[in-house]
């Protein structure tokens, strides 16, 4: 583990179960309460004196070991509980129960030793002073994290230099757009270059270059720094082109935790397929089609020149030797569908009863189950 | 750029707060703070008139009241009423705080996250950003007191011994108000809305800090609650000192008060604070 042997020494020894580890959580719930009444002055009236309060689970009781320098997605639904978490690993909030160690330290100790080494930036929140120039604001994150001058001016220029903010510094944030901010931000949050980082959506609402530029940022800052990495995102590219490991949590559970390619094996139990067919080939096939690939395919699309088709897994090299033979086709491709879908047929199973989803459901249930 | 492992580059050491780190942090707070009440110079005039007008205003009334009674009051001459407003308007400046109004905003928007996730106290933040405040307006308020001083003729005869006992009885007044408050403030965690607690402890603070009138006015049962409560300590008893109302035991009792208070004030934060942090809920954040 990378932190001062004085205090890894002390802080580890508390922590044995969290082993090598730089994250470690066990069994972690978060339980809101949360005051409920219906609308209307009666009720407003009724709540004076008896206040009902319903109980939200936003984690309920989640497992998982991050090692040294890996970069992780943390993948899930509005609502799943990916920013409750962030927030109890980086010391905002306190569990309902459960136990975490980050750095060796229980993080919502809130230890200033821990605080000092780690950061979390939310792509929705700023923590940069709104009406002065940003560099005043890193003159006093400077100060904060007490970050000798040399070495303050040494780190600052670098993360300019990397992030192209020279032009930004010297403007009051509120004068720059959502993309600029982000970027002073996140210069801003890594001055005192944290080991550990949460990132909560640190792309959103920016244009894809911007995307991509934040992006290769993150990724050079985990190589250099051998930081780790735990980060939410709503795109997909971040993902796949950060995190070789992705943890699924959904309604509070985790779901899944493994790599992205495993997810699609275990949670898409199809295939697509495409075929183009030969010119000249003008006779609509749909019904041969559709019975060529029963029962369990089905056509998702189909024109005079061809149709994409969606196959159970088992059936898929029955399905494509059938369609060889039959049909008059010039080119075929077998592929798994793409992440995003995957990720969306994970998401809506666990909340909607949309035909067609049931076996995601069972899924995700006796994954649920083996846990 | 070299590129050293982490284990070898140098961390500061968190665990031992210092008082120079303190110090660098205030520094730093300062000029941001400094250039932030500038950015904002039209609110900063407003609070300037509002922190004037209110002393102001019981100035006039209870000189006036002393010169129809035949020229004194409650055994307070006008020119000693001047005193009393004139430097409480002084001392009122440097003990407010608003905090208490803003806790709740802070809280139930989740602005507090950033704050807390510094290593090192929120109190800090908050003691530089009321200190700046207070120097800046100063700079005005002390030349308006003045002449107001000169212009209702105040009356006031401290002995060296006051002057001397001012600069301490001051700066317990302010820490204590700010302490006081602050925890009241903490209220934030627990409630959505805070107002009324706010509105009731103004009220009390109106009447039993001497905001209003010299304590010497109320009745015996108002004297010994603003005396056993902090209120006194932290606003009345400096402006009394200054005025020369106080004999040489009451000033070191007075001091005695201030400490005691202070300790217990901080005591009492660290446990509100320690409880209600952990109810922080950290929303939008």
């Amino acid at each position: 583990m990378r932190i001062t042997p004085s205090t890894a020494r002390t802080r580890e020894s508390s922590v044995p179960w969290a082993d090598s580890a730089v994250i470690a959580v066990r069994g972690l719930r978060k339980v809101y309460e949360v005051p409920e009444r219906e609308g209307g002055v009666r009720a407003a009236a009724g709540s004076l004196f008896r206040r009902r309060t319903r109980e939200v689970v936003a984690v309920s009781g989640i497992d998982f070991a991050i090692q040294p320098g890996e970069v992780v997605g943390f993948l899930g639904p509005n609502g799943a509980g990916k920013t409750t978490t962030l927030k109890m690993l980086s010391g905002l909030l306190y569990p309902t129960s459960g136990e975490a160690s980050v750095l060796g330290f229980t993080p919502w100790r809130r230890d200033r030793a821990y605080l000092g080494r780690m950061t979390l930036i939310m792509g929705q929140r700023n923590q940069l002073t709104w009406d002065i120039p940003v560099i005043d604001s890193y003159e006093l994150n400077r100060a904060i994290f007490r970050i000798p001058w040399p070495e303050y001016r040494r780190r600052r220029d670098e993360l300019i230099d990397l992030l192209e903010i020279g032009e930004l510094v010297r403007k009051p944030v509120r004068n720059l757009s959502l993309g600029e901010r982000m970027k002073c931000e996140i210069a801003g949050s890594l001055l005192h270059q944290p080991t550990v980082l949460f990132l909560d959506e640190p792309t959103i609402g920016l244009d894809v270059g911007m995307q991509r530029r934040i992006r290769a940022f993150i990724a050079d800052y985990n190589e250099r720094y051998d930081a780790t990495i735990l980060l939410t995102s709503h795109y997909m590219a971040d993902v796949e082109a950060l995190c070789r490991r992705v943890i699924v949590i959904h309604h509070g559970s985790l779901l899944y935790d493994g790599d992205l390619p495993g997810l699609v094996r275990r949670f898409s139990p199809h295939k697509t397929i495409t075929v183009e067919f030969e010119e000249g080939f003008s006779q609509a096939p749909g019904e041969r089609l559709a019975a060529l690939i029963a029962p369990a395919g089905e056509v998702v699309e189909q024109s005079a020149i061809g149709a994409t088709l969606r196959v159970p897994k088992a059936e898929t090299a029955r399905v494509t030797g059938r369609l060889l033979a039959e049909l008059p086709i010039a080119d075929l491709t077998v592929e798994d569908p793409p992440i995003e879908e995957v990720i969306e047929r994970v998401f809506s199973s666990g909340s909607s009863e949309a035909p067609g989803q049931d076996q995601v459901a069972a899924e995700i249930t006796r994954e649920a189950e083996r846990r | 750029m070299a590129t050293l492992p982490v284990a070898e580059q140098p961390v500061a050491e968190f665990e031992r707060l210092s008082l120079s780190a303190l110090l660098e942090f205030y520094g730093a707070k300062f000029r941001t703070e400094l250039a932030l009440q500038f950015a904002y110079r039209g609110a900063l005039a407003i609070w300037l008139l509002s922190l004037v007008s209110q002393p102001l205003i019981s100035l006039v009334v209870w000189t006036t009241v002393a010169e129809t009674n035949g020229g004194s009051a409650g055994g307070f001459t006008a020119g000693e009423y001047a005193a009393y407003f004139v430097i409480l308007m002084v001392v009122n400046q440097l003990t407010f705080s608003w905090h208490m109004w803003e806790f709740e905003w802070r809280v139930r928007t989740g602005f507090f996250s950033p704050v807390l996730l510094r290593p090192l106290h929120p109190v800090h933040n908050d003691i530089i950003e009321n200190l700046t405040f207070k120097a800046l307006t100063l700079v005005a308020l002390l030349p308006i007191a003045v002449t107001l001083g000169f212009a209702f003729d105040a009356r006031f005869a401290p002995s060296l011994a006051d002057v001397v006992a001012f600069g301490p009885a001051l700066v317990l007044a302010m820490a204590l108000r700010f302490l006081v408050e602050w925890t009241v403030a903490l209220a934030a965690f627990w409630m959505t809305r805070t107002m009324a607690v706010n509105q009731v402890f103004g009220v009390l603070s109106f009447f039993l800090s001497g905001l209003i009138a010299p304590l010497a006015l109320f009745p015996a049962p108002v004297q010994v609650a603003a005396a056993i409560l902090p209120f006194r300590w932290s606003v009345a008893f400096p402006v009394e000192l200054a005025q020369g109302q106080l004999s040489g035991v009451e000033i070191l009792l007075g001091l005695l008060a201030q400490v005691i208070w202070i300790v217990l004030a901080v005591v009492l934060l660290r446990l509100v604070w320690r409880h209600g942090v952990r109810r922080y809920s950290a929303v939008g954040a």
